[in-house]
């Protein structure tokens, strides 16, 4: 008996899914592929809630353990770890729905929520860091934006992640002020076009070639964004005189505006006596 | 420093300096001490009030409302009492002692720190 193209390709595919026998899990279908492996979505059967599982390809490289680690608001917490019927690893985490980060901004096109996602992503690396873990591979595909607006930071590095080239610091051994770089990237990405100056510094100090040059952590980049959303110099930018000087009439805007009616009240009452 | 020092501050400085613009009045300079204390003194009563209502209400369009009617409302007091001397400039105190008061106003809704326990938001 032949097979179509078609029933083979079926067959591939089925051959291919997890056997999630032995597990308290039902797969319902593939979401996407990580670095290390394959991601499902899954129903819990015994507390009725849909996950995301992960089956990981290679050899297992603590990523689960990694991740587990970490409780932040934007990292995906880890449910469960276990291994399948074929020995293939895998780990179960908090299914989100929403759009990757690269999706998301194609819809949102203001500087000011471009900029919180930003702060949320490094507020989690910095968090990480803290905890001496490095993501390795910073990326808008790893990022997702939920349907509230949260942000989770996917995919967190091990160590045979070699990192997406355009987000990926040149440097060959990676360390902290790699996943700056990548921030860096990351925000370069999200910048809309022509963007502001101080935030094209920003973004070009971080991506630095040379380590040292760049900030020496997480919060000190963060910082200097803060600086430009409150209408102030930041640190990666020496600022021309005349975008100083239109920096402080924006600040000040209202000020200038009353001393000026001040002002003109004077000369009016001035030259109004002389009638 | 709170928003009550702040606004005394604010308000001894630009009632000073108010004041000293009764300079470019020949009419007035002999007198130009008395104004400066005075300016000064109205100045400090408005910062006061100005200080006190920032501490309760953050609000940047709230505080120069309240300062600017604060400080029209004193204007007006130095005002009559000039005026109850036979020389009557209403104008000439009320509209720079309006101006001033807004930015006493507006200086207290952005200097100094707040009471925390009773603070609003409008």
């Amino acid at each position: 008996m032949e097979l179509s193209d078609s029933v083979l390709d079926h067959l591939r595919r089925v051959a291919a899914l997890p056997d999630l026998s032995g597990t308290r899990y039902e797969l319902e279908g593939e979401i996407g592929r990580g670095g290390m492996g394959i991601v499902y979505a899954a129903r819990d059967r015994v507390l009725d809630r849909h996950v995301a599982l992960k089956v990981l390809d290679l050899t297992p490289a603590g990523e689960a353990q990694l991740i587990a680690a970490l409780e932040h608001p934007a990292i995906v917490p880890v449910y469960e770890a276990g291994t399948l019927l074929d020995g293939r690893e895998f780990y179960a985490m908090k299914l989100i729905r929403g759009a990757r980060l690269d999706q998301y901004v194609a819809r949102q096109s203001t500087l000011a929520e471009r900029l919180r996602l930003i702060w949320r992503v490094g507020e989690a690396l910095a968090y990480a860091h803290s905890h001496g873990i490095i993501h390795r591979d910073l990326k808008p595909q790893n990022v997702m934006v939920g349907e509230f607006g949260e942000i989770y930071v996917m995919d967190w590095g091990v160590k045979a992640i070699a990192g997406t080239p355009a987000f990926r610091a040149p440097e060959i051994v990676l360390d902290q002020r790699s996943d700056i770089y990548a921030l860096g990237a990351l925000l370069r990405f999200l910048l809309p076009e022509p963007n502001p100056p101080a935030l094209g510094a920003i973004a070009a100090k971080a991506m630095n070639a040379d380590p040292a040059a760049r900030y020496p952590e997480v919060p000190a980049l963060l910082a200097d964004i803060e600086r430009f959303e409150q209408g102030m110099a930041v640190e990666a930018w020496p600022e021309p005189l005349w975008h100083r000087l239109r920096r402080f009439a924006s600040r000040n805007a209202v000020l200038l505006w009353l001393l000026a009616a001040y002002t003109f009240a004077k000369f009016l009452i001035f030259f109004l006596r002389k009638f | 420093m709170n928003k009550i020092v702040a606004g005394l501050l604010f308000g001894l400085t630009l009632g000073a300096l108010d004041g000293a613009t009764a300079w470019f009045y020949p009419e007035a300079r002999p007198m130009l001490t008395s104004i400066m204390i005075g300016s000064s003194i109205k100045g400090m009563i408005v910062g006061l009030f100005s200080g006190w209502f920032a501490r309760k209400v953050q609000s940047t369009r709230w505080g120069i409302v309240v300062g600017s009617a604060l400080g029209l409302l004193f204007a007006f007091f130095v005002a009559a009492m000039d005026a109850s001397k036979g020389q009557p400039h209403y104008l000439e105190i009320m509209l720079p002692g309006f101006v001033v008061g807004a930015i006493i106003g507006f200086l207290t809704q952005r200097v100094g720190s707040r009471d925390l326990a009773s603070q609003r938001t409008l």
